[in-house]
């Protein structure tokens, strides 16, 4: 697999996660991804670069354009150094938030694309790579 | 500092929301929506979010809140001119919109409150506010 | 290895005329030789044409295989298979162009070589030679086939999903064939475009045609419903066929609050209504 470019920002503020959708709909734009496609993957990552403020106190934006045997995809990386998911299968779960959970972020974010992994222990900080290829 | 213009149309608010939103801007939309149907009677909202190519769980709880406040204050909110694409990413995100109508365009959106309106006053008799 | 080499193809270049001669009489008498596909002129000059490049690979002693002389005769078996899956040739058909080679080819080495040891040689490098080209003109065939079948099925699949406008409001998918994950998206994401074009409140979604559906599939219909409904417009589900009834509810399927009717008759009736439409039948009288 060849990662053909890549790109990083801060996320800090929420003038970040509008800056964060429009670099990914640019490069999935370029990627000749389709329309629905394009806003899975858009919206997918405006959840995630909204959990980096609300939960992890700040963090950084990766994006990759990759390459695997002909098929084109986009990874996005999403970190923090925030207190970490405690209980990560509940997070994971669907549900209108109170307060105390996720919300919709997680579970559904990782309906919106190909590839989801997330990696987070308290104390640590969290990190999700998500994958979207294009046509899949 | 910008805002999100409200137009009086009659007896309802028309909002078009046409521009990426980020959260002051929603939240202050919000606030404004709610003033200004207090101070122009206003028995609804269209929500107009045709231009919107992205609608996450933010925005998506937000038409959420703005249709519960204009219950609570007696509006009726309806949205219309969702994308396809939005719709069908809304409805892998999870999220339903309970309780949010819904129309395809402002003329039939105008048309649900114009009905709904007209129900309203039936049941209590005529009056005006 | 060059003297070999070089030795096969000094036999070719003396021998050609007769090894294309016998060559073409195996594939004319052969039971794969399919008279009635292709002309025995097209046949005499495609032999020709191979025996020619063949001659000059086994000339040039490559061993790169993706150098001139290699490229070029793959090039021709390639350009081989392609009108072969176009004339209707199965694989082995095709295959059998270059492995009927072998014999002609054997039965001229054993004529010219005497030496034993030689021979043996000389048998295993042609043998090896023709088998490398035929498999090569199996994968060339397989590549062609498969790109006219994904062509076929990007026509039929905008072919079969029209969506139609049956009155003010009211828009009627018929849905026809086995529906795939990737072809339902497809046809749903159509559907939802041409709701928003036409303005119509309600979409007919009429599955008579479809023979079966799976869990895949009834999700996705259930997220277009769900979609349909998020941008104002309800859906009607109808054609539902005693079978597939009774695989919704064997898989645990969910069609609590849609709107499903026998037949798009009905489901018609049912959107008029709902549109505050009605039919009226007119007097006799003129």
């Amino acid at each position: 697999m060849v990662v053909l470019k890549d790109e990083t920002a801060s996320i800090r503020s929420s003038d970040d996660i509008v800056r964060v959708r429009r670099i990914v709909r640019e490069w999935a734009v370029s990627l000749g991804f389709s329309l629905v496609d394009q806003t899975k993957v858009v919206t997918a990552a405006s959840e995630l670069a909204r959990n980096v403020i609300d939960y992890g106190g700040g963090g950084d934006f990766r994006i990759e354009a990759l390459n695997n045997d002909a098929r084109r995809g986009l990874r996005l990386t999403f970190s923090d150094e925030g207190p970490g998911i405690v209980d990560l299968e509940q997070a994971m779960k669907d549900g209108f938030t109170t307060g105390g959970g996720l919300g919709l972020g997680l579970g559904g974010a990782k309906r919106l694309v190909n590839e989801f992994m997330i990696d987070s222990k308290p104390g640590r900080g969290t990190t999700v790579v998500v994958v979207r290829w294009k046509n899949l | 500092m910008e805002r999100i213009p409200i137009l009086k149309m009659g007896r309802f608010l028309l909002v078009t929301i046409q521009v990426d939103m980020h959260d002051r801007l929603a939240m202050t939309l919000q606030e404004d929506l709610t003033d200004r149907i207090v101070k122009d009677h206003a028995h609804g909202v269209l929500l107009d979010i045709s231009s919107l190519e992205i609608v996450d769980s933010f925005i998506g709880r937000m038409i959420g809140h703005i249709a519960g406040v204009s219950r609570v204050l007696d509006a009726k909110t309806v949205v219309v001119g969702m994308r396809p694409a939005v719709a069908i990413t809304l409805v892998e995100l999870g999220m339903t919109l309970d309780g949010v109508s819904t129309a395809l365009n402002v003329d039939t959106g105008m048309a649900m409150l114009s009905a709904s309106l007209e129900e309203r006053e039936q049941l209590n008799g005529g009056s005006q506010r | 290895m060059t003297e070999q080499h070089s030795k096969v193809a000094q036999l070719l270049r003396k021998h050609e005329r007769d090894i294309l001669q016998q060559w073409l009489s195996y594939q004319i008498s052969a039971t794969t030789m399919r008279a009635d596909l292709i002309k025995e002129s097209d046949l005499r000059e495609q032999s020709r044409r191979f025996l020619q490049l063949l001659t000059e690979v086994v000339q040039q002693n490559g061993d790169d295989e993706n150098a001139g002389s290699w490229r070029s005769v793959k090039d021709m078996l390639a350009e081989v298979s392609r009108s072969r899956v176009a004339q209707g040739f199965s694989p082995s058909e095709t295959a059998t162009f270059v492995f009927s080679l072998k014999q002609p080819m054997f039965d001229m080495l054993r004529r010219e070589v005497r030496d034993v040891e030689e021979l043996g040689r000389e048998i295993w490098m042609t043998t090896s030679l023709l088998d490398k080209l035929g498999l090569y003109t199996t994968e060339a065939y397989l590549q062609s086939r498969e790109s006219i079948i994904a062509r076929q099925q990007q026509e039929l699949m905008e072919l079969s999903t029209p969506v139609v406008q049956l009155w003010d409001n009211i828009v009627a998918l018929p849905l026809i064939g086995t529906l795939d994950s990737e072809r339902t998206q497809v046809v749903m994401e159509n559907l939802l475009e041409k709701v928003v074009e036409t303005g119509a409140s309600i979409a007919i979604i009429d599955i008579t045609g479809v023979p079966t559906v799976d869990t895949l599939v009834a999700q996705h219909l259930l997220k277009t419903v769900a979609a349909a409904r998020l941008m104002g417009a309800d859906c009607i589900i109808s054609g539902i066929r005693p079978q597939i009834a009774q695989t919704i509810v064997h898989l645990g399927i969910n069609l609590a609050d849609i709107i499903t009717k026998a037949t798009l008759a009905d489901a018609f009736a049912i959107a008029l209504q709902r549109t505050g439409a009605k039919v009226t039948r007119l007097s006799g009288k003129e």
